[in-house]
C-alpha cells in the first residue's frame, strides 16, 4: 500500500467542484483508494463518502492506494490537487 | 366554459398553450420480505441503469438548451448513481435484511439526506446535496415502480408548466423554446419559479393555490402574467382578445428593449434624468435590467427595520458603497437619511406613544434629537462617498433653521473624518425632500442653500390634502393632478432653477403617465420611480415634444380641478392612453 499527505490550502476545502473531480480522477484506477482525515477513512471513488468527511482549509488528509495502478494513481490524484488548487 | 385561477403576477407577459402538468406520480410502496436476493439486486441495478440513461439525455438536452453551467446539476446527479459505497450499502440492506429494492433504497438515501442536513457545517451547499441525492432516489424509485416521472426535458410542443412548486432542477430541464411560462401554487414573486420565469422573460403567476387541482394536463391556458390571471379553456373570443394582448406586450417590450441603454430624450433632444427608487443594495439588479439612469431614492430605513439592532457604521457603509458602485460612473445615487418614525417603528428603539404620528417625532426630527443615531449615519454616508456620486436628503424638513441643523451635523463629521485622513468624495450633494407643504411654499429661500430638492409627492399630497389615502372614506383627496398640488411642484422647480439647484422628484407621481408630460413641461430635471416603470416612461418621453409641454404646464396650473387636468392632458397629448 502507498500514501501521500496533502495539506489543504483552499478556502473551501474539498468541495464541490474538486471534490468532484477527485472522485473521477480516483475512478478511473482499478486499485482500492482511500481518504483519510482525523481518524475517519472514505472511499475516495464515493463523492458521498468524500463530502461527508467535510474537510476544510488547513486540514492533513492522508490518501492511500492499494493495487496495480497504486502509484499511477496516487499521481494523477496529486496532480489534480494541484491543478484545483486544493494543495500547493 | 372558461374558469378564471387568480394567483400572484409574477413574470410580465401573456402566454397561450396547453398545460403541461409538472406533478410526480405516486411513488409510495409496501416494504416487503424477498427470498431471491439475487434477483432484486438486479432489479435495483436495471433502475440505477436506467436511471443514469435518464440522466444523460436531460444533461445533453439541458447542456443545449440552458449552457454547461446549468446542466452541472445533473452530472452531480450521475455522481450519485455512479457511487460505490451507495450502491454498495443499498445491495447489503438488501442482502442483511432480505427486504426489497426500494425500501433498501428508502433507507439508504434517507440516510445520507439526514447526514448531510445535519453538518456541522451545514449550509447550503451541503442542502444541495441532500437535494441532489432525493433527486436521484426519486428517479431509481420510479423505475422500480414502473411509474414515469415527468421529463419536461423531452418537451417537444409549446405548453404552460402547471406545478405545485418547482424546483432548480425541473426549471433547469425546461426547453424554453416550448415552455411558454409557469403557474405554480405556491410562492411570491421571490420564489424560485418566479425569478427564472424574469430571467427567461416568460409570464408567470405563482400562489394561486388551486392551480395543479384545477387544471387538468392538456386543457388550454391563458395566462395572462400582466394582471396575474389564469383562464382555463377559454372560448375563441378570449383568445383572440388575449391574443391582441399578447401581440401589443411583445411590440411594447420590443420597443422599451431599444431603449435600455439609451438616455432619456424628448422628441425635441432635451436630456431628463430616469432613476429608480430602492430599498435595499438587492434592488440594484432591477435598476440596471431597466436602464435607470441612476438612483434617485435609497430608503435606509430599511437597514433599521430589518434588524435587531442600530445599524453599525460599518454595516451602513457597506450597503451605501454597494449601491454607490452599482451604478453608472456619471450616475448619481441620492440616499436619504433614515426615515423613521410615523408608521416606521423599531423594536429596538422605543418611541413614545404620539396622538398623531404623521405629523409628529419622525425622520429628520427624531434625526436632530438623536445626533448619535444620525452621526453614525453621517459618518457612514461621508465615507462611502468616495465610491460614487452621493446627493444626501433629508427627509420631512419643514424649516430652513432644521437643513441647518443638520447641515452643520454633516459639516462636523465631514471635517472629522478629513482629519483622520479618511477618503471622501469632492462633490457630495445635500439636498431636501419636499414633503411639507410649508418647505414646498418657501423652497426659493431654500433653494438658496440646498444643493437639490427631490418632491415626495406622496406626503406631500397627504399634507397639502389632509387626507390619508389608506382611509378609504377620504382617499378621494388623494389628487396628484390637482391644480394645488401642481403649483407646489411647480413653484419648487422654478425655485431651484433660479438658484441653479436641480429639482427631482421621487414620488409615484414621477412615473405617472398622466403627470409626466406636465412635469416635462415645468422643466422637472430627474424623475426618480420604481425600476419596472422606467422603460415605459423613457418610451413615452420619446414621443413628447419638452418644449410644446410648457404650454400645457401652465393650463394645467390654471385649471379649476383634478379630473380638469387629467381632461387637458388627454387631450393635447395624445400619446397618454
Amino acid at each position: 500500500m502507498e500514501s501521500r499527505e496533502f495539506h489543504i490550502v483552499a478556502e473551501a476545502g474539498i468541495h464541490a467542484r474538486p471534490a468532484t473531480l477527485l472522485v473521477q480522477t480516483a475512478s478511473k484506477f482499478t486499485s482500492d483508494i482511500t481518504l483519510s482525515y482525523q481518524g475517519k477513512d472514505v472511499n475516495l471513488k464515493s463523492i458521498m463518502g468524500v463530502m461527508s468527511l467535510g474537510v476544510g482549509q488547513g486540514a492533513d488528509v492522508t490518501i492511500s492506494a492499494e493495487g496495480d495502478d497504486a502509484s499511477a494513481a496516487l499521481d494523477a490524484i496529486s496532480e489534480t490537487m494541484e491543478a484545483e488548487g486544493l494543495t500547493k | 366554459m372558461t374558469k378564471e385561477i387568480k394567483g400572484i403576477a409574477a413574470s410580465n407577459g401573456v402566454a397561450i398553450a396547453k398545460a403541461y402538468k409538472l406533478e410526480d406520480p405516486d411513488l409510495s410502496f409496501d416494504t416487503r420480505t424477498i427470498d431471491d436476493v439475487q434477483a432484486e439486486k438486479g432489479r435495483l441495478e436495471a433502475a440505477f441503469s436506467a436511471s443514469k440513461a435518464d440522466l444523460e439525455k436531460i444533461h445533453d438536452k439541458a447542456v443545449e438548451t440552458m449552457g454547461e453551467e446549468a446542466a452541472e446539476v445533473f452530472n452531480a446527479h450521475i455522481m450519485v448513481l455512479a457511487d460505490p459505497e451507495f450502491t454498495g450499502a443499498i445491495e447489503q440492506a438488501i442482502e442483511n435484511d432480505s427486504v426489497n429494492a426500494e425500501t433498501a433504497l428508502k433507507q439508504v438515501s434517507d440516510m445520507y439526506i439526514t447526514m448531510f442536513e445535519g453538518m456541522a457545517d451545514s449550509n447550503a451547499y451541503m442542502a444541495e446535496r441532500a437535494a441532489d441525492i432525493r433527486d436521484v432516489t426519486k428517479r431509481v424509485l420510479s423505475h422500480l415502480l414502473n411509474k414515469t416521472l415527468p421529463n419536461p426535458a423531452l418537451i417537444d410542443e409549446e405548453v404552460i408548466i402547471v406545478a405545485h412548486d418547482m424546483t432548480p432542477s425541473d426549471t433547469a430541464q425546461l426547453d424554453r423554446k416550448y415552455v411558454k411560462g409557469f403557474i405554480t401554487d405556491i410562492g411570491g414573486r421571490t420564489a424560485h419559479a418566479a425569478i427564472m420565469a424574469r430571467t427567461l422573460e416568460i409570464p408567470a403567476i405563482v400562489g394561486t393555490e388551486t392551480a395543479t387541482a384545477d387544471i387538468a394536463d392538456g386543457d388550454m391556458l391563458v395566462l395572462d402574467g400582466l394582471d396575474g390571471v389564469v383562464l382555463q379553456n377559454p372560448s375563441d373570443d378570449e383568445i383572440s382578445t388575449y391574443q391582441q394582448k399578447a401581440n401589443d406586450y411583445a411590440d411594447q417590450k420590443a420597443e422599451w428593449a431599444k431603449l435600455k441603454d439609451e438616455k432619456t430624450l424628448s422628441a425635441d433632444g432635451q436630456h431628463f434624468t430616469l432613476a429608480a427608487n430602492i430599498g435595499t443594495p438587492k434592488d440594484l439588479d432591477g435598476v440596471l435590467e431597466n436602464g435607470a439612469e441612476g438612483v434617485g431614492l435609497y430608503r435606509t430605513e430599511f437597514l433599521y427595520m430589518d434588524s435587531q439592532e442600530l445599524p453599525s457604521e460599518e454595516e451602513q457603509f457597506e450597503a451605501y458603497k454597494q449601491v454607490l458602485e452599482g451604478v453608472g460612473p456619471d450616475e448619481n445615487v441620492t440616499i436619504r437619511t433614515m426615515d423613521i418614525g410615523g408608521d416606521k417603528k423599531l423594536p429596538y428603539l422605543p418611541l413614545p406613544e404620539e396622538e398623531n404620528p404623521f405629523l409628529g417625532y419622525r425622520a429628520v426630527r427624531l434625526s436632530l434629537d438623536r445626533t448619535d443615531i444620525f452621526r453614525t449615519q453621517l459618518r457612514a454616508l461621508i465615507r462611502a462617498s468616495a465610491y460614487g456620486n452621493l446627493w444626501i436628503m433629508f427627509p420631512m424638513v419643514a424649516t430652513l433653521n432644521e437643513f441647518r441643523a443638520a447641515r452643520d451635523i454633516f459639516n462636523e463629521e465631514k471635517q472629522k473624518l478629513v482629519d483622520e485622513g479618511v477618503k471622501i468624495g469632492d462633490n457630495i450633494k445635500l439636498g431636501i425632500m419636499i414633503e411639507v407643504p410649508a418647505a414646498a411654499v418657501l423652497a426659493d429661500k431654500f433653494a438658496q442653500e440646498v444643493d437639490f430638492f427631490s418632491i415626495g409627492t406622496n406626503d406631500l399630497i397627504g399634507y397639502s390634502m389632509a387626507a390619508d389615502r389608506g382611509n378609504d372614506k377620504v382617499s378621494y383627496l388623494y389628487q396628484p393632478y390637482n391644480p394645488s398640488i401642481l403649483r407646489l411642484v411647480n413653484f419648487v422647480i422654478k425655485s431651484a432653477h433660479k438658484y441653479g439647484k436641480i429639482a427631482a422628484m421621487c414620488g409615484e407621481m414621477a412615473g405617472d403617465p398622466i403627470a409626466v408630460p406636465i412635469l416635462m413641461g415645468m422643466g422637472l430635471d430627474e424623475f426618480s420611480m420604481s425600476a419596472t416603470s422606467v422603460l415605459s416612461t423613457r418610451s413615452l418621453m420619446s414621443h413628447l415634444n419638452a418644449k410644446d409641454l410648457e404650454g400645457l404646464a401652465e393650463k394645467a396650473i390654471d385649471a379649476e380641478t383634478s379630473e380638469d387636468v387629467v381632461k387637458l392632458v388627454k387631450q393635447e397629448v395624445p400619446e397618454v392612453k
